[in-house]
């Protein structure tokens, strides 16, 4: 069936994302906003808004029920869940399933499975897909067992959902137990699933991940690779692709492993694969599976020319595929940045408040999302994500130059953001050099000088 | 010339019976402002204004898009929720509220559907039902202008 109206059920710069390819396809948006939402960007270029609850998300952006509520009364034939929220929350998929609603994502049962760590690294085991040393541990006793098995350094992960929540780094055996309660304790609250599981820590590790789509009955394809190694406590700031200084060899391995395991799932729609690279050892290791679109895709879509919100409608409208692997052949290199209103200097706090004025770059090659314009809002309720620079030229050098210019463009008034900071990531030598580490942020941070303490 | 109580009395009941909103009078360096609204904000009844004193400052286009109250003084009852609004308990029986019903602040004036569970909504001030604005079985957005109520004057 072709979808004619899609519900969009998130806010900020992926809201109007997904309503540009919605419009260009001619469909017709209907957009879910909290009460703090109403005078956004999206809501403005919106066919239609409607307002779905207060600003907090438990009463507005996380409401299964209100959502497809709103869906069906005002005839969407999908909903949008874009990415965080409800994106990967299986009741909503279901809910929708249900009551005859298109979910642009994968089935319930899919978002189920991956949202298991534990049971996804079993999958990924079956598929032949390497996984680190590591495996469940419901008890202590289980868990020191496990843990004198695979060595310290190790990682305490929760069962529940990725992201760092959860997550305890242990150096020495002995402080397991410690570790175990606490990422316990964090991953209850954080997914409601106290469950953890060990995992071998790789020192070396670089974080690069396989951007794929499945029609839902096995066919699956990949889009290559992104390079998401600069983070911060697991929040990524700058990707790119292809990740540089791969081997073809190791290149070509990742992204076989990745088809590899979302055809084992029969996924469907876009998703992404993520592993940890040790690129000291030539090794890499399954981490987990994304099923959403996720905040970095445009860096896949610069370089492929593939627009994934159209062609996870195109799935939705059981199309299929529309590209057979073959015809993807990407292009150059491109690098993106997320633009956040946090302070780096008082230790990334976000920091709210009214844009006075926002100048954004333009020009050759230059790609910009966001949700931002002059006298935009930023509630203090969600994430701080102003907007996603993204450069794209024929190799990464020429990449790196375009989104140096872009960053000396781009003016925000009103709140502090992380623009200067990203400029000095961008003018490090070893992020020049291409192919850092995920340790590399951290170190960057102790080596620059730091601003004066009033 | 002095302005006396009498005169300034006698202006606010000239702006009263205009049509105007707001006068400024600037007699021999005396200045004047008097407007007209303030039962915009009349006494918060029982938190039932359409926009509690916390809710950030925004216009809210399910309030605003609602046509102007009838007469000044009148109360908002706002949907809680996003649903399907029910003027009566079940279909073909007599709806909650009807306009002139006297109503108490705990008086169910109507229901609000979310995926078959039934959320009823008070009126949250004492009064008499003037206007209902929402029709029955039509989607209504959370804060979405449900009816209005004048309230019942306190002795």
């Amino acid at each position: 069936m072709s979808i004619r109206r899609i519900l969009i059920a998130n806010r900020g710069e992926i809201a109007v994302r997904v309503m540009r390819t919605s419009k260009a396809l001619g469909i017709e948006t209907v957009l879910a906003a909290s009460e703090a939402d109403l005078d956004s960007l999206p809501a403005r270029l919106a066919d239609r808004t409607v307002c779905i609850g207060p600003a907090r998300p438990s009463e507005s952006y996380l409401k299964i029920d209100t959502i497809v509520q709103a869906a069906l009364s005002v005839k969407a034939d999908a909903i949008h869940p874009g990415y965080g929220f409800l994106s990967e929350r299986a009741p909503l998929a279901r809910l929708c399933e249900e009551q005859g609603v298109i979910f642009l994502g994968p089935s319930s049962t899919q978002i189920e499975a991956l949202g298991d760590k534990l049971g996804a690294r079993a999958r990924a085991a079956a598929a032949g897909v390497p996984v680190a040393p590591g495996g469940a541990a419901e008890t202590l006793g289980e868990a020191m067992v496990l843990g004198r098995e695979i060595r310290a350094p190790l990682l305490v992960k929760a069962v529940g959902g990725g992201g760092g929540r959860g997550m305890k780094r242990v150096d020495r055996l002995q402080d397991l137990p410690q570790a175990m309660e606490l990422a316990a304790a964090e991953a209850g609250a954080a997914f409601g699933d106290a469950r953890v599981y060990l995992e071998r820590f790789v020192a070396h590790g670089r974080h690069v991940e396989v951007q794929v789509l499945g029609d839902g009955k096995g066919e699956v394809i990949h889009l290559g690779e992104r390079d998401c190694s600069v983070q911060r406590r697991y929040q990524k700031l700058i990707e790119e692709t292809p990740a540089p200084g791969l081997s073809g060899n190791l290149r070509a391995s990742i992204l076989e492993a990745a088809v590899r395991f979302a055809k084992q799932m029969q996924y469907r729609s876009a998703g992404t694969v993520e592993f940890l690279v040790d690129s000291e050892r030539e090794a890499f290791y399954f981490l987990e599976m994304n099923a959403r679109i996720q905040v970095e895709h445009p860096v896949t879509e610069a370089v492929t020319g593939v627009d994934l919100v159209a062609e996870q409608i195109a799935i939705a409208e059981g199309r299929g595929l529309r590209l057979r692997q073959d015809e993807v052949r990407p292009n150059g290199c491109a690098m993106e940045c997320r633009i956040n209103a946090e302070d780096p200097a008082r230790d990334f706090q976000p920091s709210p408040g009214t844009v006075r004025a926002a100048v954004w770059p333009a020009g050759e090659s230059i790609r910009v999302d966001t949700h931002i314009v002059s006298g935009s809002c930023i509630p203090p309720f969600y994430d701080s994500l102003l907007a996603k620079i993204i450069a794209h030229g024929p190799d990464r050098s020429v990449t790196l130059s375009s989104m140096r210019r872009a960053i000396g463009e781009t003016r925000i008034e009103g709140v502090t953001t992380n623009l200067a900071f990203h400029a000095e990531m961008l003018a490090d030598p070893e992020f020049e050099h291409g192919g850092v580490e995920t340790a590399f942020l951290e170190r960057f941070l102790e080596r620059r000088p730091r601003p004066l303490e009033v | 010339m002095t302005l006396t109580a009498k005169d300034v009395a006698e202006i606010m009941r000239l702006l009263e019976e205009s049509s105007f909103d707001s006068l400024s009078l600037e007699i021999n360096g005396i200045k004047l402002n008097f407007q007209r609204g303030s039962q915009a904000r009349m006494p918060p009844a029982s938190g039932n204004v359409s926009s509690p004193a916390t809710a950030p400052p925004v216009t809210h286009p399910a309030t605003s898009k609602a046509k102007p109250p009838c007469e000044p003084g009148l109360l908002d009852v706002p949907s809680p929720l996003l649903g399907v609004f029910y003027r009566a308990p079940k279909p073909g029986e007599p709806p909650f509220v009807e306009i002139g019903t006297k109503v108490s602040a705990d008086a169910v004036v109507g229901i609000v559907e979310v995926m078959k569970l039934m959320n009823s909504v008070r009126a949250g001030v004492a009064g008499e039902v003037v206007e209902i604005l929402a029709e029955n079985g039509a989607l209504v957005e959370y804060g979405e202008v449900l009816l209005r109520v004048r309230p019942e004057v306190r002795k």
